[in-house]
Order: C-alpha cells, then sequence, then structure tokens
C-alpha cells in the first residue's frame, strides 16, 4: 500500500513534469538557434492559448480554431523577426534579450487588446476522471497531455536530425558565420525557429490552459520552466524532458514526504532549490553541450 | 558560353578599386583592386593584418555580420555588380567562402557538415548522394571520418571538411582564406594539392588569402601583395616568387650581398609599402 501511494506520487509527478517539459522546450528552441533567451516564451504560450479559445468561442469548429490559431503563432514569428530580430542582428545577446522582454508587453498587450481580458474556459474533450492502473490513480488527462508531449519530441527530434531545414538549424546553432558562408539565409532560419517554438507555445497553451483556464497567469507558466531549463541545459531538447521530469516527481515527492515536516507548501519553490543546487555542481545542465574546445 | 570567351576582357571576379570601413570609422582597405580570371588560381599575399580576410569577405559580403561596409569601389561577378547581394544570393552564382579558422560546425558529424553546404541547391536524395561521394573521392579523409562529430576532428581534417563543404554549393569560385594555418607541412601540401585538382578537375576559380607565400606561389598562377589595405605589388606567380623584394620581406631569403635595410632600393620600397 506504501509502495503503491508512492508510485502514484511519483507517476502523478513525471506526468505534471512533462508539461513543465513542454514550456521549456520552447526557450530551448530559440536558445538553441539564435542565442537568444526568449523572455517571451511565457506571452506565447497566453497568446496562443488565449487566440485558441477566442476563435472557439465565435463559433469555429475545434480544428479550424486550432489552425487559425496555428496560422496566428506563424503570424507573431514572422513579425518578430522581421520588426526586431533582423534590426538586431549582431547586437549582443542582452540587447536580444531586453527586446524579447519588450516583446513580452507587446504580446500580451496585443493578446488582451484582440481577444479581451475575460477568464475563458477551454474544453479540449479529454475527459479528467482518474484511471486506476495496478492499483495507482493515474489522471487521464495527465497520461494524454503527456503522450502528446511525447509525440511533439518525437516529431521535432525526427525534424532536427533528419531534415535540410533541421540540419540548417543546428548548423546556425553551432556557428552563424559559417552558416551565412555556405548560404544559409540566417533569416528564413530564425523564423522557421520561432514558428516552430510558436507550434510548441499553443501546444503547451492548450494543455495547460485547460488544466488552469485560459487567464493571464498563464504567462507565469513560463517560471516553471526556469528550473527545467538550469537542470536540463538551455540547449538540449531531451534535457528539457528529463529535467521537466525530475522537477515534476521531485517536488511532488517533496510536498508529499517532506512537506509535513515544514509545514507544507514546498511543491511552490522546492524546483528552484534542486535548480540552484544542480547550477553550483554542473552550470551547463545534465545535457548541455559543452563547449567544443579543439580547433 | 566558352570558358575561352574574352578571357581578357571580362574575368569571373572583378574588385575595382574597393574601400572598406568597420564600424564607421576604421579605413581598413584604402583602394584595392583584383581580379580572378575563368579557372585561375590567385593568391593573396601579405602579413597579418593587412586586409586579406577584410578583402575576401567583402567579395562574399560577409563584412555585414561584422559591422564592415564597402564604402567605395565595385565588385563584379561574371559582370554582373555582385556587392549588394547577401551571402546566400553570391552562394546561389557560385561564390562560396572558405573562412580563416575552418568554423566547421562543431557538434555536426562530418557528412552533416557536408551536407548544410549543399543548403541552397535542393538536391533530391540520390543528387546529394552523387554530391557527397564527389567530395568523398577528393577528401577520402573525410569519408573514413564521416560519422565523428566535427569538432573532435584534426585541425586538417576540419580544413578539409571546410572545403568539402564550400564544394557541396557546386561553386564556380572558392575564396578560400588561410588554408595552411595552423597545419603540419605535409598536412599544407596535400591539401594545396587537392585545391589544385579541384581547379583543374572541377574547373572551380580560387581565390587563396595565405600568409605562407611560399607554398601559395607554388600552386598559384598570379599573385597580389597587400600591405596596410593596399595592393602594393600585383604579377604572375613566377615574376614574384623571383623578386628580389618579395624574397626579401616574404619568403625570408635576402639573397648575398643585400643586407635588408642597406640596399637602397629596397629601402625606398619598403618605404613606401609601409606608407
Ligand atoms: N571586425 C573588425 N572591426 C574592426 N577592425 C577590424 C575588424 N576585422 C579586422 N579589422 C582590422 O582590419 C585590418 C585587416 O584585418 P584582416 O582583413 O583580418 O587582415 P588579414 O586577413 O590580412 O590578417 C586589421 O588591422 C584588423 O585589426
Ligand atoms: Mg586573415
Amino acid at each position: 500500500m506504501e509502495l503503491i501511494f508512492f508510485f502514484e506520487v511519483l507517476v502523478g509527478g513525471l506526468l505534471a513534469g512533462i508539461m513543465y517539459s513542454l514550456v521549456a522546450l520552447g526557450f530551448v528552441l530559440i536558445y538553441k538557434a539564435s542565442g537568444v533567451f526568449n523572455f517571451a516564451q511565457g506571452a506565447m504560450v497566453f497568446f496562443a492559448a488565449l487566440a485558441f479559445v477566442s476563435f472557439q468561442s465565435w463559433g469555429w469548429p475545434f480544428p479550424l480554431a486550432l489552425l487559425a490559431a496555428l496560422a496566428t503563432m506563424i503570424v507573431v514569428a514572422l513579425a518578430t523577426e522581421r520588426v526586431v530580430l533582423r534590426k538586431l542582428v549582431n547586437q549582443p545577446p542582452i540587447t536580444l534579450f531586453m527586446a524579447t522582454i519588450g516583446l513580452t508587453f507587446v504580446l500580451e498587450g496585443l493578446a488582451q487588446l484582440i481577444f479581451g481580458t475575460d477568464v475563458h474556459r477551454l474544453e479540449l474533450g479529454i475527459p479528467d476522471d482518474p484511471l486506476e492502473i495496478q492499483g495507482m490513480l493515474i489522471s487521464t488527462f495527465d497520461l494524454i497531455a503527456a503522450g502528446v508531449a511525447a509525440l511533439l519530441v518525437v516529431a521535432l527530434g525526427v525534424f532536427f536530425q533528419y531534415t535540410r531545414v533541421g540540419r540548417a538549424l543546428r548548423a546556425v546553432a553551432d556557428d552563424h558565420q559559417a552558416a551565412l558562408s555556405i548560404g544559409i539565409p540566417l533569416q528564413h532560419i530564425w523564423a522557421i525557429v520561432w514558428a516552430v517554438a510558436g507550434f510548441v507555445a499553443l501546444v503547451a497553451g492548450l494543455l495547460w490552459g485547460a488544466r488552469l483556464g485560459v487567464q493571464f497567469a498563464l504567462t507565469l507558466v513560463a517560471l516553471k520552466a526556469l528550473p527545467v531549463l538550469i537542470l536540463g541545459g538551455f540547449t538540449s531538447v531531451p534535457g528539457a524532458i528529463v529535467g521537466g521530469l525530475i522537477i515534476g516527481a521531485s517536488e511532488k515527492l517533496a510536498e508529499v514526504y517532506v512537506g509535513p515536516f515544514v509545514g507544507g507548501g514546498i511543491e511552490n519553490w522546492f524546483a528552484y532549490v534542486l535548480a540552484l543546487g544542480f547550477l553550483l555542481v554542473r552550470p551547463e545542465g545534465l545535457f548541455g553541450e559543452r563547449h567544443i574546445d579543439r580547433v | 558560353m566558352s570558358a575561352t570567351e574574352s578571357p581578357a576582357s571580362t574575368p569571373l571576379l572583378a574588385v575595382n578599386n574597393i574601400e572598406v570601413i568597420y564600424d564607421h570609422v576604421i579605413l581598413v582597405l584604402k583602394g584595392v583592386s583584383l581580379a580572378v580570371p575563368e579557372g585561375g588560381i590567385v593568391a593573396l599575399l601579405g602579413a597579418n593584418g593587412a586586409g586579406k580576410t577584410t578583402t575576401l569577405k567583402a567579395v562574399s559580403n560577409l563584412l555585414g555580420a561584422e559591422r564592415g561596409d564597402v564604402t567605395k569601389g565595385a565588385i563584379h561577378f561574371r559582370g554582373e555588380r555582385v556587392d549588394q547581394l547577401t551571402p546566400a544570393e553570391l552562394v546561389r552564382r557560385g561564390v562560396v567562402q572558405v573562412m580563416e579558422g575552418r568554423h566547421c560546425f562543431a557538434h555536426l558529424s562530418i557528412e552533416e557538415n557536408l551536407l548544410t553546404g549543399a543548403y541552397t541547391q535542393a538536391l533530391s536524395r540520390s543528387e546529394l548522394r552523387d554530391a557527397l561521394e564527389r567530395v568523398y573521392h577528393y577528401f577520402p579523409r573525410l569519408k573514413e571520418r564521416r560519422a565523428s562529430q566535427a569538432g573532435y576532428t584534426s585541425g586538417g581534417e576540419q580544413q578539409m571538411c571546410a572545403i568539402g563543404r564550400a564544394i557541396m554549393a557546386r561553386p564556380a569560385m572558392i575564396l578560400l582564406d588561410e588554408p595552411s594555418m595552423g597545419l603540419a607541412p605535409q598536412i599544407v601540401e596535400q591539401i594545396f594539392e587537392i585545391v589544385k585538382d579541384l581547379n583543374v578537375r572541377e574547373r572551380i576559380s580560387f581565390l587563396l588569402a595565405e600568409q605562407n607565400t611560399m607554398v601559395a606561389l607554388r600552386y598559384a598562377d598570379f599573385g597580389y601583395i597587400l600591405e596596410n589595405g593596399r595592393v602594393v605589388m600585383e604579377g604572375s606567380a613566377q615574376a614574384l616568387g623571383s623578386n628580389e623584394d618579395v624574397k626579401e620581406f616574404y619568403l625570408g631569403l635576402a639573397s648575398e650581398g643585400r643586407k635588408s635595410f642597406r640596399d637602397a632600393r629596397s629601402y625606398r620600397r619598403r618605404k613606401r609599402w609601409l606608407a
């Protein structure tokens, strides 16, 4: 019984962790390809979810609303590349970081201007009753969310590893100048990366939105991604996944097993402590690419 | 168009009196002119800091990324003005730069590095295979190392990788920046042999920046010597190789009886070069 309870907490934590991974993934994509820490990732999650529920509230059927939300995120990506990134090319990373802070406010403002400030319910039609597996109670929603996330990661992996554009993305991530010198147009690549990050934000926005409701607080899920990034490394897709799993599982376990001794509420800050400790030991993260020094 | 059509009047690449300024204030090239004929290997020689890399980047339009600007003069490729094109457009027209320090994609395998070179080509799967095999034919070493991460290969292998990657773009001309840098003489020889081979068999023209004057002049047809952002001497590789001043200042071979500064003519010349 005790053991079953332990596993129930563990699995619940792992599944919750995948939701963090989803958000972290968006950061990793953009950071890898352009060295920019995209502060606006949380805003993109919010924007995507809000766009989707608004389209739905206009009476559009699910698939149409989904496609329209995707198209919206692609437009956001292209506009960001054209209006912000292209102007700031060759500027130091801190400048680009500041620009993404600006972008955050623009996106948040724009979202509320276009779609309003009401809190929306997001109904994906996924049942949320617990499922009994081997005596453990597992949330169906979490299971399906995890499945979606896993599918997304596999798709991204294939895209990066085996396609011409995916290879070019990795090349740009390695060496901008060299990529330019063989004719890879950086602007296209950045636009594509931002569009892919927009797509990931949409998936995260839908799943998180269904859980929390679509509201401004969605932008804050980005904060949950930070410890995941520190743990997994800013440049690694597998790192984002494993990092999310570790954070999710350990904060749930800590809450249940350590919480009672310190008065509870551990879940809210445990991830940061874990990340901080990790930062001291292995600053490049579990899977972060170590710089290859030999030239 | 036949290769022999008016070779003298329209060179493949013509750089005409260009001036390059970095950061809006640092004047680095002060009127450089040079030409590369179709099928030629032209050496751009000079000491460190003379402006060789800047000249190549002006042609390939990679200066933008360094906040450099061509502020005067013109660059023509096949008679077409190209100084406003993006690097990607230039690559599509057949001009590819192999940068100083190789710049392979460290985390990609050798083969992936080569494949990125074909980005502008939109080749089918089988065409890609053929293109790879063509590179492996010239660089058998790369075939052995195809699965290795480029960052962990030797300097010579990385230089081969960088040249091979450029070949994947099917260039008419390669701007090759200091291929000998940091390599053992034996490897340098090997790489220059391949360059010559590519030149003869694939009809790829080369503009070759080198500090290693001796080797460069052995493989080039023609050479320019840059000093302080100006061309101070030009001539056939043979003429340059036997020129007393070149021997003295660049090949380190002062002939007997000429004790560098004491020789009036070469002193005058040097003064002019350094002006
Ligand atoms: N990005 C840059 N900004 C400012 N000055 C530069 C830059 N790149 C090169 N220079 C300067 O331009 C001159 C020529 O450099 P370069 O073209 O690299 O010479 P070379 O390749 O012959 O060694 C040098 O004095 C160098 O300091
Ligand atoms: Mg140089």
